[in-house]
């Protein structure tokens, strides 16, 4: 099986993955909803962390605990515990974000009956010297607090491999994204999707070892490519994509995505761990320095900073913004961000995201309509 | 049915007029603070205000600034300004409606006067966090985060330091904005003030426990107003200690917030500001006393880790553990601590597409208060300033339906 085939059949099935794991592997599956959940400390506890993105599922059991105007991630990934689908996760975290995860949490603790429950209280403003040491001390207490759930011992040294296979990922991720920035056909941007998300749930050392071959695979067949101008390089932004049709879509108006701003894209493999010192101060610097979630507070101007600065790195003609319903961070941060946009005369398109999308012959207009103005 | 104009004139809060004359006067104070050499500070509304007291800064809250743009029903305007401006519709209506105000200096009151730094705590949501990034960058202002870890389950010793130290770094950043130190002497005072008018606002509430009760939840709202803006001044203690014996004259006097008293009713969320008339006059057709809320009762209900004589030591705890900032599970035992109290028959429950950490939950304290306590309970959709969010035809339907439910449980038993 090729590497792009596994990691499809895993984004496509991920229980049957994950619980093949713990039947084959004896790891214990701890689930995640937020890209600032310290992954390095769950497999320090010899546990496999996770992530859930929402539910491909009809919603009806979650719609008795959250109002209709809270996001659907968070009404599905309720859904998926409330209908036992991920009856086989050992545990649950939640690390402290927006509003709504905040009440999932409560609403998780007091309704699901399987696996521990562990809230992770991060700061909300990273920016201060009292905030970053909150940050590793709530760290610390992670530590603790999964060692004895998961009753593990959580040794430095283990944390240290972790941040090892961590930061391996992460390199290799950069990689190929800069690759792929650089000659876009290399991958197909439903590809790109995939290799992300299959890396938030699959085995993270095969994937450090997978993603390592893809590198030197992709570097020698980049030697003899051609650049190719007359593709229009596009920046997606947002919080959470659930939606790899938009990148086909994208590319047959003529467009390529060269880089995001996801919490489920680059911001997931964004900034390593320092190897150096504490290993938890290291996890903690990193998450600290890691640019934000809109939830988070770190400065006034970061965020559109950032994303114009991808824009000017990547060559790129213009950023589409995938604004989530019922997403508020994001949604607060638009018109400053778009003003910025415009100040830095960068063409943005606005979509609201749903799930499901609107149909596909609307959405392509709009990118035809947006890839023939930039 | 209707009652005269003498009993209607009984019946009326006399302390009201006084209110609304603090209040003029401190937005006349609030919009020459200018012209007096005076500081402005915008704050949310659980934020920490008693180092503003004692540093002569005049607060000023831009919720109770959306609250009454809310009552006058200049909401649904300035919302859609703020939908020009890019805001969805989806977010907060006070956010919304604030945020769009300060572009046109329009609603109620010609808008609030400016500030010369804003004092942000995430103890009630992270939107205000997101709000005042908004007006930081609008006004290019000082902006202080106070931020207060949320207390799912508990309030944890990392939380307890993290928050104590920002007590230090929030007067820091006072002193900084005015070039002059703290008076400490004076914020003992203003400490031991705030603490006493927490304890004069939670006497008032606690009138309702009487039958009838002399002030339903919608007079709470009106009376509110100080213990949010002037908490910590003597003024509020004035009008408190006041109000409290206007409603102690009342219980004597045998008057009754409604006509008739029949049904007491707890009510949950904030106030559907544009439809208080509505809503009161709705409940006491039907012979109903919202007599308790778990809204106005927050700025009074983390008394109990305050040491007045060590004010700001011991707020960190309390700020930190105000009714938004804990587990849905935690507000449950509250509300069934309300209901018993204040020996309720019904709970109603505004779920508020504003407020995210109200209303997320609310389902499950519904569920909670049914089987703990089994009374009937009632789920209304509005929102707090934005009327577009309300169908009066729907609620009154579903008010009436309650009621009748209500009414065939007091029969039975």
């Amino acid at each position: 099986m090729d590497r792009m085939t596994e990691f499809r059949r895993i984004v496509d099935q991920p229980y049957v993955y994950l619980q093949k794991l713990k039947n084959q592997n004896g790891k214990k599956i701890v689930g995640y909803v937020c890209s600032y959940t310290p992954e390095e400390i769950i497999l320090a506890a010899g546990a496999h962390p996770a992530r859930f993105f929402g539910t491909k599922q009809q919603i009806h059991l979650a719609d008795s605990h959250l109002q209709s105007y809270s996001c659907s991630v968070v009404r599905g990934v309720l859904e998926e515990g409330l209908s036992g689908r991920i009856g086989f996760l050992d545990g649950m975290v939640f690390p402290h974000t927006c509003d709504s995860i905040q009440r999932l949490s409560d609403i998780w603790r007091m309704n699901i009956p399987f696996g521990f429950h562990l809230d992770l209280v991060l700061p909300v403003k990273l920016n201060t010297s009292s905030a970053r040491d909150y940050m590793v001390d709530v760290l610390k207490k992670f530590r603790t607090d999964l060692g004895r759930a998961l009753q593990a011992d959580i040794t430095d040294d283990a944390l240290r491999k972790a941040i090892q296979t961590m930061n391996a990922i992460r390199e290799s991720m950069r990689e190929i994204y800069e690759l792929r920035s650089r000659t876009p056909r290399l991958m197909s941007g439903a590809d790109l999707y995939t290799l992300v998300r299959a890396a938030m749930i699959m085995d993270r050392e095969r994937l450090a070892g997978m993603l390592a071959e893809m590198v030197s695979e992709m570097k020698a067949k980049i030697a003899g490519a051609k650049e190719d101008g007359a593709l229009k390089r596009i920046v997606l932004a947002g919080g959470i994509c659930n939606h790899p049709d938009i990148y086909p879509m994208i590319e047959d108006a003529g467009g390529a995505v060269v880089w995001d701003d996801f919490c489920t894209g680059a911001r997931y493999f964004a900034e390593p761990v320092s190897e150096e010192g504490d290993p938890v101060s290291g996890i903690a610097g990193r998450l600290l320095r890691r640019v934000v979630c809109p939830a988070k507070h770190a400065g006034l101007d970061r965020r559109a900073k950032h994303i114009i600065r991808l824009v000017q790195e990547h060559n790129a003609r213009g950023v589409i913004f995938l604004l989530f319903k019922f997403c508020d961070p994001h949604a607060f941060d638009y018109p400053d961000i778009k003003k910025s946009m415009d100040e830095a005369g960068i063409p943005v398109l606005l979509l609201e995201i749903e799930d499901p999308l609107p149909g596909e012959g609307q959405l392509k207009t709009r990118f035809e309509a947006f890839l023939e103005m930039v | 049915m209707s009652e005269g104009n003498s009993e209607k004139e009984k019946r009326k809060i006399k302390s009201e007029k006084k209110m609304r004359d603090i209040m003029t006067a401190y937005y006349i104070d609030a919009k020459t603070a200018r012209q007096n050499n005076k500081k402005v500070a915008w704050i949310t509304s659980g934020g920490p205000v008693e180092p503003l007291i004692a540093m002569d800064i005049i607060p000023v809250y831009p919720e109770n600034h959306g609250a009454m743009i809310g009552a006058s029903k200049m909401g649904v305007d300035l919302c859609e300004k703020a939908e020009k401006m890019g805001y969805s519709n989806d977010l907060c209506s006070y956010a919304r409606s604030d945020i769009s105000c300060a572009t046109v200096n329009g609603g109620p009151i010609g808008g609030l006067p400016e500030p010369d730094m804003l004092v942000c705590c995430n103890n009630i949501c992270g939107t205000v966090l997101k709000w005042y990034e908004v007006q930081a960058r609008y006004f290019n202002v000082p902006l202080f985060i106070f931020d207060t870890p949320f207390c799912h389950t508990e309030y944890t010793k990392e939380a307890k330091r993290y928050v104590e130290r920002q007590i230090g770094e929030y007067v820091a950043f006072l002193e900084g904005v005015c070039g002059r130190k703290m008076d400490q002497d004076r914020m003992k005072d203003v400490g031991r003030v705030s603490f006493e008018g927490q304890k004069l606002w939670q006497e008032v509430l606690d009138t309702a426990v009487h039958k009838p009760s002399p002030m339903t939840a919608f007079d709470a709202f009106f009376h509110l107003a100080l213990i949010v803006t002037l908490r910590g001044t003597q003024q509020t203690i004035d009008y408190y200690q006041g109000l409290l014996a206007e409603m102690k004259d009342r219980i004597h006097a045998g008057i009754g917030a409604i006509p008739r008293e029949q049904y007491r009713l707890l009510w949950d969320n904030l106030p559907i500001w544009y439809r208080m008339k509505w809503l009161s006059q709705k409940f006491a057709e039907h012979d109903a006393c919202l007599v308790a809320d778990t809204y106005t009762s927050a700025w009074c209900g983390a008394m109990k880790y305050i040491d007045d004589n060590k004010f700001l030591d011991s707020m960190a705890e309390a700020y930190s553990r105000i009714y938004l900032n804990i587990g849905v599970d935690e507000m449950a035992k509250m509300v069934i601590a309300m209901i018993d109290k204040y020996q309720v028959d019904g709970f109603v429950l505004h779920s508020n597409r504003s407020c995210k950490p109200y209303s997320l939950g609310q389902f499950d304290i519904q569920r909670i208060v049914e089987k703990e306590r089994n009374i009937p309970c009632l789920m209304i959709e509005a929102d707090m300033v934005d009327e577009r969010s309300f169908s009066e035809s729907q609620v009154s339907t579903r008010i009436d339906a309650f009621m009748e439910i209500i009414k065939d449980r007091k029969k039975g038993t």
